[in-house]
C-alpha cells in the first residue's frame, strides 16, 4: 500500500488550501466519495490477502478518517470565517437613541407619606383614614375646640356651603388630620397606635400656604403611655425619616386645645448655604406639634380617661418632604408641572422599607 | 404681644441677661417671635466730631467733611443739610451695618472724593422716622466713645429692647406685661415685684350712675365699675408714657387715652373712658335690639345686630361694649370731666359680635380671650389714680353694677401625675413652689386657680403648669414599649394596599403623578356632572377653587393645559385621589386616573412614535385592574358619562350596576372647554369597586397543562362594519368549551378599501382560534369539525360570513 503518505499529503494540503466550501466539497468527493481515491482503495482491500489486509485496513480506514475531521474541521473555520465577514459588514450606530419608553413617575407626597407610613408600621402604627369633608363635631368640638373659642378662628377654615332649609351648622373642609383619632377611637377604643395621614384645608395662600396640604396624626393609647414615648418616637421617627446616626429634639411648651400638656417640637439642624443639615449645628427648626390627648377628648372618643392616656402629634408631609429632598417652594407641588415631577419625583419600583433603606 | 425689657422689669427684679430672659420666654410657651435691640443693632456706630466742612467741588448739596472719630480724622462726605463744622455726630465706618438703610458702609469714591463712613440720621439707625438730617450729639460726648453709652445716659428708652411674642389662645394672661414677668419670676428668672396698690379717696357720687339688664347680667356682663373723675386737664401724655406707647407700636393720643392702652398691655386689662359731659342721663349694658347705628373711634360706622351688647345712655348707644367705644362720646384733649370704666364682658359674646362687625380691637382681642374678673375694680382704681396723678381732677366713689363673677375653683394637686404623664422627675415640694409662683392657692393637696387662669380647668392643666415652668427641654425620651412580640403583624388595610398597588402600577405603566387641587371652579366642574351648591366651599379663597372636584379629570386637563402652554405636548398625568359625590362626609371616593395627551413618545429614527388612542387607555385601566385585583372576565359596555367621547369610550364593569372603570377618548368640546389642545384618551378607575376577597388565602389553584400539542386555526369573517369584535370572539369560544381555550382577534380590515372589496358597511375580521386537546391528539377531521362549528356560530351570532 505505497502512496498513502502521498495522497494524505495531497488530501491535507488540498484542505488546508481550500478556500471555499465547493472546493471543500470537490476534495471530499475525489477523496472520499464513492469514486474517490481513498474510497476506490478501499474497495480493493477485498482482493488482499488477510495479511496484506491487516496492514492495510486501518492504515486506510485512519486515513479516511484524517481526511474526513480535516474536511469538517475546515468546514467549521470556513462558517466562522464567513459569518464574521457577515457580522463585519452587520453595523448599527449604537449612539442611537433605544425606542423611547416613559418613564412614570411617584409624586414627592405619595413617596414621603409610604416613607412614614413604613416607619411606623415597625412601631406597631396602623393607617386610619377619615373624610376630608367633615362635620363640626369631629374637626372642632369633639378635639375640645369650643365653637366661639379663639382657637376656632385661628384655623382659617373653609365652609361648606349650607343650604338654606339645612339647619346643621355648615359641614368644613377638615383643618387638620385630628378628625380621624376621634372616628377611630369611636370605632376601635383603646389602646391603639395610628397614623393619619391626608389632606388637610386652610384659607391662607402666599408663598408658604397652599389653601390644601397634607398632614399626618399620630395617636398612641395605652395605660402608662408619657410624654418621654412621645419625645422618644418622634426621634426615633426623625432618626430614620432624615437618615441621620443622630438627632436631637427640643420640647418647648405650647398649646393646642386637644392635648396638654402641648408641646412644639424643634429639631436640631444647620442651614449652609441653603442646605439643610439634620442632627448638627446651632440652629433650631420647628417641625411639628405635640402633647398627650386631653381627657376631654379621649372622652370625646368615648375613651376613658382615668383609665387610658396617650399621645398625639400632627405633622406637616409636605414640610418634612420639602426638608429631606429640599424642595424650595409648597405651591408646586400642587402646580404638576412636568419638569418639576420628573425632577422630584420617584421611581414606580421605588416602595420604600425599612430592610433597604428608607430612600435610595 | 409686644413690650419692652424696662416695661417688663418694672414687675420683675431680674438681673437676668436678655438672652436668658429670650430663652425662657420661647420655652415657656411664650415664643419669641421678634426682639428690636438696638443695643445689638447700634453697637458699632460711634460719636464723632465735625472738625471742618466744606462744600464738594463737584456738587452743590454735597460737603466734604472732616471727622474726628476714634480711628483719628476721617473724611466723609455728606448730603444733609445739617452737616457743618462743630457738631458732635453718629459716625458709621467702614464694615458698619447700617439697619436703616439695610446696607453695610464701604470706602467709596462720592463725585472723585474719598469717603470713609457715614454720619447718620435717626432713620438710617431705626431710632425714630427723622431724616432731616444728621443726628446732632447736644453736650459734650466723647469722641470715639459708643453711641449706645451715649444714648444709655441720654435717652435710655431709645435703647429700650422691644419684645415682640406669640400668644397662644389659652394665655389671655400673658397679654399682659405683669402676666409675662410672673411666667418668668416662676422660671426662677427674678423676682415678681409686689403688685401696686391704689387707694381712692371718693369725694362724692357719681353722677353717672350704671345699671346692666338682668339677661346682660346673666351672661354677658356680670359687673361693670366705674368713677365719674372731675377737673382733668387733658392733652398730650408724658414723653415716657409716650415713648412705651411708641415702643410697641402704638400711636400716642391723649394722656386719658394712652393711660387706657397702658393698661391693656401692662395688666391685659382694658379700659374705656367716656367724656362725662356727653353723657346725656346714666349708662345702661343691654343688648342690641338690632339696627342701632354708632360712629366709632376708628371713625367707622357700625351697625349692632340683635344679641351684641351695647352701652346706651339718654342720647342712645354710645359703646360696643367690649370692643370699641363711640366716637360722640370720646374723649378730647377738652375734656374735662371723665367716667372711666372697667367691666368684665363674655369672651363669648365678644368674640361673636367682633368678628360679624369685622372690628379687630385690643380690647375685643382681649375680652374673648379672657381678662381677670377679680381686676375688674383693682384695675379701675390703679387707672383713677394714674389719671388723678397726670391730668389732675378728683374721683367719684366707685359705680359699681353687677357683681365680680366668682371663678373660684380647685384641682387635686396629685405629684405623682408628673411623672406618670409627662415622664419628668420633678420633687413634690419644687411643684407645689411653682403653682404658688404662678398665683394657684395650695390648701393641702387642693390647688385653687387664680382668677387669671381661665384656662386651667382640670388636673392635667396643673401638670402642664409643673412640667412647662421646669422646662420640657429636660424631657428625656424613654422607648415606647413594642405593640407585640415578635413579627409584626400587617397594618395597612386591604384598601391602602390597593390604592399604593393602583398608584406604582400606573407610575411604572410610564404616568407621571400629580396631586392637584380637592376643589375647582364652577364650570369646570359642571363639565364633569358636578359643581352644585352641595359640594360648593361657603368661603372659597377664590373662584378657581368654589366647588369640591367630582372628577380627577378636570384637575388632570387643566395640569395638561398648563404643560402644553409651556410647549410640552406628549404627556402622561395620573392621579390618585378623593373626589366628592356630595357634600356630606360619607359622599368621597378614591379614584385612579390616567391621561394621555399627545404621542407615546418624542420623534425617534425608529418610528415607534404614534398617536395615543382610545386603545391605550384601555389597556392601561386593563392593567390597573388587574393590579388591583379585578376579576378577569369584565363587561364592556358602551355609555359612559356625557363628558367622553359618544363613539370612542367605554366602561368596563362587573355587571351592569358596578362599573370598576370608564376609559375611552375626553369629548372635544370639553377640551376645548379647558383650552387642552386633543384629542386627550384618558380612563378612570373606581379604586374601591372590585370586590375584595372574602377569605385572605395564598394558595393558588393547581396548574393544569397538556403535554399534548395545541393547534391554532385562523379566520377572516366579513361582518357589518358596527359589529363589535367580543361578540365574534365570544361566539367562536363557545363553539366547543372544552377544546377551545382562546380565541382573539389579529386583525381587522375596514374602511373605504375594505367597503370596495367587501362591499358597503362590511369589514373584516380575522381571528384565531385555539384548540388544546386534553386525552388524544387532534386528528384533521376532528379540528374540521370544531372549525365548522367556529363558523357556523360566528356567523350565527354576527350575521358575518367566512371570507372566500
Amino acid at each position: 500500500m505505497d502512496g498513502l503518505d502521498a495522497l494524505k499529503s495531497k488530501y491535507l494540503e488540498g484542505i488546508m488550501g481550500a478556500a471555499d466550501e465547493s472546493t471543500l466539497e470537490d476534495l471530499r468527493v475525489a477523496a472520499v466519495g464513492k469514486k474517490g481515491e481513498i474510497s476506490l482503495k478501499m474497495r480493493e482491500l477485498g482482493k488482499m490477502t488477510p495479511e496484506e489486509r491487516q496492514v492495510a485496513g486501518p492504515a486506510l480506514n485512519a486515513l479516511k478518517n484524517e481526511v474526513n475531521s480535516a474536511i469538517a474541521a475546515k468546514k467549521d473555520a470556513l462558517a466562522d470565517a464567513a459569518l464574521n465577514e457577515r457580522l463585519q459588514s452587520e453595523w448599527i450606530d449604537v449612539s442611537l437613541s433605544g425606542r423611547p419608553r416613559r418613564q412614570g413617575t411617584i409624586h414627592p407626597i405619595s413617596q414621603v407619606t409610604d416613607e412614614v407610613v413604613a416607619i411606623f408600621a415597625s412601631l406597631g402604627f396602623g393607617v386610619a383614614e377619615g373624610p376630608q369633608i367633615e362635620n363640626d363635631h369631629y374637626n372642632f368640638d369633639a378635639l375640645n375646640i369650643a365653637p366661639e373659642h379663639p382657637a376656632r378662628q385661628e384655623h382659617d377654615t373653609f365652609y361648606m356651603h349650607r343650604a338654606d332649609d339645612d339647619d346643621r351648622p355648615p359641614h368644613v373642609l377638615r383643618t387638620h388630620t385630628s378628625p380621624v383619632q376621634i372616628r377611630h377611637m369611636e370605632k376601635h377604643g383603646a389602646p391603639c397606635r395610628i397614623i393619619c395621614p391626608g389632606r388637610v384645608y386652610r384659607a391662607d395662600y402666599d408663598q408658604t400656604h397652599t389653601p390644601m396640604f397634607h398632614q399626618y396624626e399620630g395617636l398612641c393609647i395605652d395605660k402608662d403611655i408619657s410624654m418621654a414615648n412621645l419625645k422618644w418616637t418622634l426621634e426615633e421617627f426623625c432618626r430614620a425619616f432624615f437618615e441621620v446616626d443622630d438627632v436631637e429634639l427640643r420640647f418647648r411648651a405650647s398649646h393646642f386645645p386637644f392635648t396638654e400638656p402641648s408641646a412644639e417640637v424643634d429639631i436640631r439642624c444647620s442651614w449652609d448655604k441653603g442646605q439643610l443639615k439634620i442632627g448638627e449645628g446651632d440652629d433650631w427648626m420647628e417641625i411639628l406639634g405635640s402633647g398627650m390627648v386631653h381627657p376631654k377628648v379621649l372622652q370625646a372618643g368615648g375613651i376613658d380617661p382615668n383609665e387610658w392616656q396617650g399621645f398625639a402629634f400632627g405633622m406637616g408631609i409636605d414640610r418634612i418632604a420639602m426638608l429631606k429632598y429640599g424642595i424650595p417652594d409648597l405651591r408646586a407641588f400642587f402646580d404638576s408641572d412636568l419638569r418639576w415631577l420628573r425632577h422630584y419625583g420617584f421611581a414606580s419600583l421605588d416602595m420604600p422599607n425599612l430592610h433597604g433603606g428608607i430612600s435610595r | 404681644m409686644k413690650f419692652t425689657l424696662s416695661w417688663l422689669k418694672d414687675h420683675l427684679d431680674t438681673d437676668a441677661s436678655m438672652d436668658d430672659i429670650l430663652y425662657a420666654l420661647t420655652d415657656l410657651g411664650l415664643e419669641v417671635e421678634d426682639v428690636v435691640n438696638p443695643m445689638d443693632t447700634l453697637k458699632d456706630f460711634t460719636v464723632g466730631y465735625v472738625k471742618h466742612a466744606e462744600k464738594h467741588p463737584d456738587a452743590d448739596k454735597l460737603r466734604v467733611c472732616k471727622v474726628d472719630t476714634d480711628e483719628g480724622e476721617l473724611q466723609i462726605i455728606c448730603g444733609a443739610p445739617n452737616a457743618r463744622e462743630g457738631i458732635h455726630v453718629v459716625v458709621a465706618k467702614p464694615g458698619v451695618y447700617v439697619p436703616g438703610i439695610d446696607t453695610t458702609i464701604g470706602v467709596g469714591k462720592i463725585r472723585g472724593i474719598e469717603s470713609y463712613g457715614m454720619m447718620a440720621s435717626e432713620r438710617e439707625m431705626e431710632l425714630s422716622d427723622e431724616h432731616d438730617g444728621i443726628i446732632e450729639l447736644a453736650g459734650e460726648p466723647v469722641v470715639g466713645s459708643k453711641f449706645i453709652d451715649y444714648l444709655a445716659a441720654n435717652a435710655p428708652d431709645k435703647i429700650d429692647p422691644m419684645i415682640e411674642i406669640a400668644i397662644t389662645p389659652n394665655r389671655p394672661d400673658a397679654l399682659g406685661v405683669r402676666g409675662i414677668a410672673r411666667d418668668l419670676a416662676a422660671r426662677g428668672l427674678g423676682v415678681l415685684k409686689p403688685e401696686p396698690t391704689a387707694e381712692i379717696k371718693g369725694g362724692f357720687k357719681s353722677d353717672i350712675n350704671v345699671t346692666i339688664d338682668a339677661d346682660v347680667q346673666a351672661k354677658g356682663c356680670p359687673v361693670f365699675t366705674g368713677r365719674l373723675i372731675k377737673g382733668v386737664k387733658n392733652g398730650p401724655s408724658p414723653a415716657w408714657l409716650q415713648a412705651r406707647l411708641k415702643a410697641i407700636g402704638l400711636r400716642p393720643i391723649s394722656t386719658l387715652v394712652d393711660i387706657t392702652n397702658l393698661f391693656t398691655y401692662e395688666y391685659n386689662r382694658p379700659l374705656h373712658v367716656f367724656d362725662a359731659d356727653t353723657v346725656k342721663g346714666d349708662l345702661r349694658v343691654h343688648f342690641a335690639a338690632g339696627g342701632e347705628k354708632l360712629m366709632a373711634l376708628d371713625d367707622n360706622e357700625y351697625t349692632f345686630d340683635a344679641g351684641m351688647m351695647a352701652i346706651s345712655d339718654d342720647n342712645g348707644v354710645e359703646s360696643i361694649a367690649g370692643i370699641m367705644g363711640g366716637l360722640p362720646s370720646g374723649c378730647t384733649d377738652d375734656t374735662v370731666n371723665v367716667f372711666l370704666e372697667s367691666a368684665y364682658w363674655d369672651p363669648i359674646t365678644i368674640a361673636m359680635s367682633g368678628r360679624k362687625l369685622k372690628i379687630n380691637s385690643d380690647a375685643r382681642y382681649r375680652f374673648e380671650r379672657g381678662v381677670d374678673p377679680a381686676f375688674t375694680p383693682v384695675g379701675l382704681d390703679l387707672a383713677a389714680a394714674m389719671i388723678i396723678e397726670l391730668c389732675g381732677g378728683e374721683a367719684s366713689d366707685m359705680v359699681v353694677a353687677g357683681e365680680v363673677p366668682d371663678t373660684i375653683r380647685s384641682y387635686k394637686l396629685d405629684t405623682d401625675r408628673v411623672k406618670s404623664l409627662v415622664g419628668m422627675d420633678i420633687a413634690a415640694d419644687e411643684q407645689r413652689a411653682t403653682l404658688e409662683a404662678l398665683g394657684f392657692e395650695l390648701k393641702g393637696d387642693d390647688a385653687f386657680v387664680p382668677s387669671w387662669r381661665p384656662d386651667v380647668l382640670g388636673e392635667a392643666d396643673l401638670v402642664e403648669e409643673i412640667a412647662r415652668v421646669a422646662s420640657m427641654t429636660k424631657l428625656q425620651g424613654v422607648p415606647l414599649p413594642p405593640a407585640t412580640v415578635g413579627v409584626p403583624q400587617p397594618i395597612l388595610t386591604p384598601m391602602q394596599r390597593r390604592e399604593t398597588m393602583a398608584r406604582r402600577t400606573i407610575a411604572a405603566l410610564g404616568y407621571n403623578e400629580c396631586v392637584t387641587y380637592s376643589f375647582i371652579d364652577k364650570p369646570s366642574a359642571e363639565l364633569f356632572g358636578g359643581g352644585s351648591d352641595a359640594v360648593m366651599v361657603g368661603n372659597p379663597i377664590s373662584a378657581d377653587m368654589s366647588h369640591m372636584r367630582p372628577s380627577l379629570l378636570p384637575g388632570l386637563l387643566q395640569a395638561a393645559a398648563r404643560n402644553q402652554a409651556r410647549g410640552i405636548m406628549d404627556m402622561a398625568l395620573f392621579e390618585v385621589g378623593p373626589v366628592f359625590h356630595g357634600g356630606e362626609p360619607e359622599e368621597q371616593e378614591v379614584l385612579a386616573t390616567g391621561l394621555l395627551i399627545g404621542h407615546t413618545g418624542p420623534r425617534d429614527a425608529h418610528g415607534a412614535r404614534r398617536a395615543v388612542d382610545a386603545y391605550d387607555a384601555k389597556a392601561d385601566a386593563e392593567a390597573v385592574l388587574s393590579a388591583i385585583g379585578a376579576p378577569e372576565k369584565l363587561m364592556v359596555l358602551r355609555g359612559a358619562r356625557e363628558w367622553w367621547h359618544p363613539g370612542r369610550s367605554g366602561k368596563l364593569s362587573l355587571g351592569p350596576k358596578n362599573v370598576l372603570c370608564a376609559f375611552g377618548e375626553v369629548h372635544p368640546k370639553v377640551l376645548a372647554a379647558m383650552d387642552v389642545k386633543g384629542p386627550a384618551v384618558a380612563f378612570a378607575v373606581h379604586v374601591a369597586n372590585p370586590p375584595f376577597p372574602k377569605a385572605k388565602s395564598a394558595t393558588r389553584p393547581a396548574l393544569k397543562i397538556s403535554d399534548l400539542q395545541s393547534v391554532e386555526r385562523d379566520f377572516a369573517f366579513v361582518v357589518d362594519s358596527e359589529v363589535e369584535v367580543l361578540a365574534m370572539i365570544n361566539a367562536a369560544k363557545g363553539a366547543d368549551k372544552a377544546l377551545i381555550t382562546d380565541a382573539y382577534v389579529f386583525d381587522v380590515f375596514s374602511g373605504e378599501k375594505a367597503e370596495a372589496q367587501m362591499g358597503e358597511g362590511k369589514k373584516s375580521v380575522a381571528i384565531s382560534v385555539r384548540l388544546q386537546p386534553t386525552d388524544v391528539t387532534l386528528t384533521d377531521k376532528d379540528i374540521e369539525a370544531v372549525s365548522a362549528k367556529v363558523i357556523e356560530k360566528v356567523s350565527k351570532a354576527t350575521g358575518g360570513t367566512l371570507r372566500g
